[in-house]
């Protein structure tokens, strides 16, 4: 162990590794003479990350992807991604005798004649599923507690194309089995880029090597899936993650906690061992659903063919939005100009549905421009402290929960005996008038909450004791709150109406006079956080409390 | 408490999120000189495995428990792989392989999960730590070093003297990618037209209707009043290669309603036979097989996107997205009684295209 004593760095770890001696130390100083890796260990061994359940949603995204890799890794062993007809020869007696892919074939084959095979495909989709749903809810937490704001914009704008790659990856490998349901939604999609002007009818014909459905269509869509796809989300995670370092983690307000510290645990040893842990139980939950819970029936639904279709049919969740669209486009929007089909039936879902995401990645870049906030934010919004954001959020979410409702349409109404166009016209007004309603509800929630925190941190909470005054009078005693506890009500960013000035020309210009508008519109009906002074003076206007604490 | 020591300068400012830095003129912020002052970290609270060793031993012994019972998981999950073997033509194997492999591996990972995080909550040191944050952007001095590099690497390039350099190496740059773009053109078939492809099926004056998927041939004798088929050309089903190219285009639904609740256009009369009418099934929406069809309203139904088309009317729509009416496939009966069809569809069936018009 005399090599140990040549290095002079004070680092922890090999100082931990002297002490123990031994195998460890000496294969701890054989790496780290190869690869500096104490400097990595110093750097980042006790760096804080702060706890709360809702920085875990962003882990159950990452872990799930994880899995998707190791099950999609043992399913790629299995599956062939061609299109050739075969005749099914498998395990599964009703398909027996019937012409398929070879695509189709390869994954009955997996389910019904690999032991383990189905459990692994039912992970693999279960995980997919739970992807894309954690990275939704972890785009939610971000955008309604304002974690999106400088520094962390850029990471905003990488973690939306994640969440655009993850629905592709959904997409792209929902087609693979190339079975009756998958099939349909490739037939819808080549439907969609068929009524795009101009290049629709040539841009399918590149896509599915000639008329749908082809030949070639599976096994590109596999070479996406598989390699293409899996690439740009692992190094746009990577950087994703570098920025988390970079940045430090947010916290959410707390006594102690500042905008210029980040108060947690440190990596080595308890971060590892919840977030490690944790990993393992995400991977349990998606191993436990997939052993009791069928995903994706193929067997049912058969091979695919342009022809028959079953009624019910639903896409994966996460593409229910953009069907559901579709779906709620009124009869007969389609006309021919000069000679050419112009498909707004189309044309006006591609374009909301593109507006609408767009407007998801771009707004950090909204707010920054109408607040001109330069400042860094680590501290975390309580939903209620920004409530324009908040209600712009809940609006987004009922018009993406409309969208999304949309796509079950007609399950709605065989199972609740609707009619069809009455889901339908019912859906069509609450996608149009639903997110004004939710916002104009959230807004007046939001600054509801925040008055009743101003009271709270100025008069106390109602204790329930009710006292006999000397006079006769009835009265709550109300309880001041501790002051760790009062920190967390007031510690809030504050903003005002933007004032319009001319500028050294003596002009205001139009962008000014929007940004003025907006900035109105923000926070024209703002509650500012309780002031030391309103604090004493509120005290001094309660004796009883005083004399009660 | 951990500490943060990376060595650059370390930023004071007041616990007040509103007070750090220089806020722009531009900013809305409002900075309170007036508010309540951060009171720092409450009082740490000891847990009960701190206090009680009788509570400390019993964690460990849940942890390592728990670690044990994954190791029988992970055994469990194997003697399953080898004690529910898939037994061909049994659903039933299937279902038990995979529940008793899942189980075991699902005991195998949440016992190891639950485990270390039950040892990170209730044994491992619970005293917070702080790091202190440094504004993003780099020190003056790491900036103006960044600077002085990139003119020094101009300076010693001439990146930005020798112009006619800088523009021809950019000019270079965008130009080379083009070959690769070009050659996606392969993607798809250079002898074929589109457009042509789309305005075409396999029906032609005289191809018999025959069923889907069997091929066999219908007589309109056989097709009685109320009931409907899924028809195919003749042919199709004894194809090779393009069979389903073709069916995609070729589907159609064949439905016999009594002729009294028909209403057909004048110069369309000639198109069904005795209250006998055929329709593309291909949705005009984004093509799926409208393959539901109500037979007391007469309205065909796609299961997609709930376009609804009325049969008694030359299958126009009456509710959902689609635009266009199902193109009518003329048919008539051959002399052994055979439907046949007159001619091909006289518009292009399926979704809209650009060139469709």
């Amino acid at each position: 162990m005399t090599t140990l004593t040549t290095r002079d760095t004070a680092d922890d770890q090999s100082v931990g590794a002297k002490k123990s001696g031994g195998f460890t130390a000496s294969a701890a100083n054989y790496i780290d003479e190869r690869t500096s890796i104490s400097g990595a260990v110093k750097e980042l061994g006790r760096k804080i990350f702060p706890d709360h359940w809702s920085f875990l949603l962003g882990e159950v995204a990452l872990y799930s992807f994880v899995i998707i890799l190791l099950s999609g890794s043992f399913l790629t062993f299995f599956y062939q991604a061609s299109m050739a007809e075969v005749v099914y020869e498998g395990s599964y007696a009703p398909l027996k005798g019937i012409p398929m892919s070879v695509a189709m074939s390869s994954t009955m084959d997996i389910s019904f004649d690999i032991r383990g095979g189905l459990l692994m495909r039912q992970v693999h989709h279960w995980a997919a599923l739970l992807f894309v749903a954690a990275i939704g809810l972890h785009m939610l937490r971000i955008y309604f507690t304002g974690a999106f704001r400088k520094p962390r914009e850029l990471n905003w704008v990488i973690g939306f194309i994640l969440f655009i790659l993850a629905m592709a990856e959904g997409f792209t490998g929902y087609s693979l089995p190339d079975d009756l349901l998958s099939g349909n939604g490739l037939r819808i999609i080549d439907g969609l880029i068929k009524g795009i002007p101009v290049v629709g009818t040539w841009v399918s014909f590149l896509l599915f090597g000639g008329e749908f459905p082809g030949t070639d269509i599976v096994g590109r869509l596999y070479s996406l899936h598989i390699l293409l796809l899996p690439a740009i989300i692992v190094a746009l995670i990577a950087m994703h993650l570098l920025f988390i370092v970079v940045h430090k983690h947010t916290q959410y307000p707390a006594a102690g906690h500042t905008n210029e510290n980040v108060v947690g645990y440190p990596v080595l040893p308890v971060y590892a061992a919840k977030a490690g842990g944790f990993f393992f139980i995400v991977f349990g939950v998606v191993m436990l659903i997939a052993s009791l819970f069928t995903i994706n029936p193929i067997w049912n639904y058969g091979p695919y063919d342009p022809s028959p279709v079953s009624a019910g049919t639903q896409p994966d969740w996460y593409i229910g939005f953009a069907d559901g669209a579709m779906r709620l486009i009124p009869t007969g929007w389609e006309f021919v100009w000069l000679n050419h089909t112009y498909s707004l039936n189309i044309l006006v879902v591609l374009v909301v549905v593109g507006l609408f995401i767009v407007t998801v990645m771009v707004y950090p870049f909204i707010e920054a421009w109408i607040t001109g906030d330069k400042r860094e934010h680590h501290v975390l919004d309580r939903p209620r402290n920004a409530p324009t954001r908040t209600a712009i959020g809940a609006a987004g979410v009922t018009f993406y929960a409309s969208l999304w409702a949309a796509a079950s349409s007609d399950i709605m109404a065989t199972h609740f005996h609707l009619t069809m166009e009455g889901v339908i016209h019912t859906l069509q007004v609450t996608t149009l008038l639903g997110p004004f309603l939710a916002f104009f509800i959230t807004k007046r929630v939001c600054l509801a909450l925040q008055k009743k925190d101003r009271e709270i941190v100025l008069h106390g909470y109602e204790s329930g004791r009710i006292v006999r005054l000397p006079g006769g009078e009835f009265v709550e005693v109300h309880q001041p709150v501790d002051e760790y506890e009062r920190w967390k009500l007031v510690s809030y960013s504050d903003f005002k109406p933007l004032m319009l000035r001319p500028n050294a020309q003596g002009k205001i210009g139009a962008a000014e006079k929007v940004r003025a508008g907006l900035s109105r519109w923000f926070f024209e009906d703002r509650i500012t956080p309780v002031t030391q002074t309103e604090l004493s003076r509120a005290h001094g206007d309660h004796p009883a409390e005083i004399t009660e604490k | 408490m951990a500490k943060d020591d990376n060595g650059a300068e370390h930023v004071t400012a007041a616990d007040s999120p509103g007070a750090q830095l220089a806020t722009s003129a531009a900013s809305t912020a409002v900075v309170t000189r007036d508010s309540l002052v951060n009171p720092g970290f409450p009082p740490h609270r000891p847990r009960i495995t701190d206090l009680d060793h009788k509570e400390e031993r019993k964690a460990e012994r849940t942890v390592y428990t728990l670690f044990y019972v994954s190791i029988v998981g992970s055994v469990f999950a194997i003697a399953a792989y080898m004690a529910f073997p898939i037994v061909a033509e049994d659903p039933g194997s299937v279902r038990l392989n995979n529940l008793f492999i899942g189980l075991g591996l699902t005991l195998a990972l949440m016992a190891i999960g639950i485990g270390a995080v039950h040892w990170g909550k209730a044994l491992m040191s619970d005293h917070e730590g702080v790091d202190e944050r440094h504004p993003v952007r780099g020190t003056e001095p790491v900036r103006a070093r960044a600077v002085e590099i990139f003119q020094q690497a101009n300076e010693e390039s001439g990146f930005g003297r020798r112009t006619l350099i800088r523009n021809s190496l950019i000019g270079a740059l965008v130009v080379f990618p083009l070959p690769a773009v070009v050659l996606f053109r392969g993607l798809g078939p250079m002898d074929q037209d589109p457009v042509a492809l789309l305005h075409e099926t396999m029906w032609k004056k005289g191809v018999r209707l025959t069923m889907d998927p069997s091929g066999t041939p219908i007589k309109a004798a056989d097709v009685t009043l109320g009931s409907s088929f899924h028809v195919i050309p003749e042919g199709l089903s004894e194809m090779g290669h393009g069979r389903l190219e073709e069916k995609a285009k070729a589907a159609v639904l064949l439905i016999r309603m009594d002729p009294n609740d028909l209403t057909e256009q004048e110069d369309r009369k000639s198109w069904s036979y005795d209250g006998i009418v055929a329709y593309s099934k291909i949705c005009t929406h984004v093509g799926c097989p409208v393959a539901l069809y109500e037979q007391q309203t007469h309205h065909l139904l796609c299961p997609c996107h709930q376009s609804q088309f009325d049969v008694e009317n030359h299958c126009k729509v009456i509710f959902g997205p689609a635009k266009r009416a199902l193109p009518q496939l003329p048919i008539a009966v051959d002399a052994e009684g055979y439907l046949i069809a007159q001619s091909d569809f006289t518009e292009p069936v399926g979704p809209s295209f650009w060139e469709r018009a």
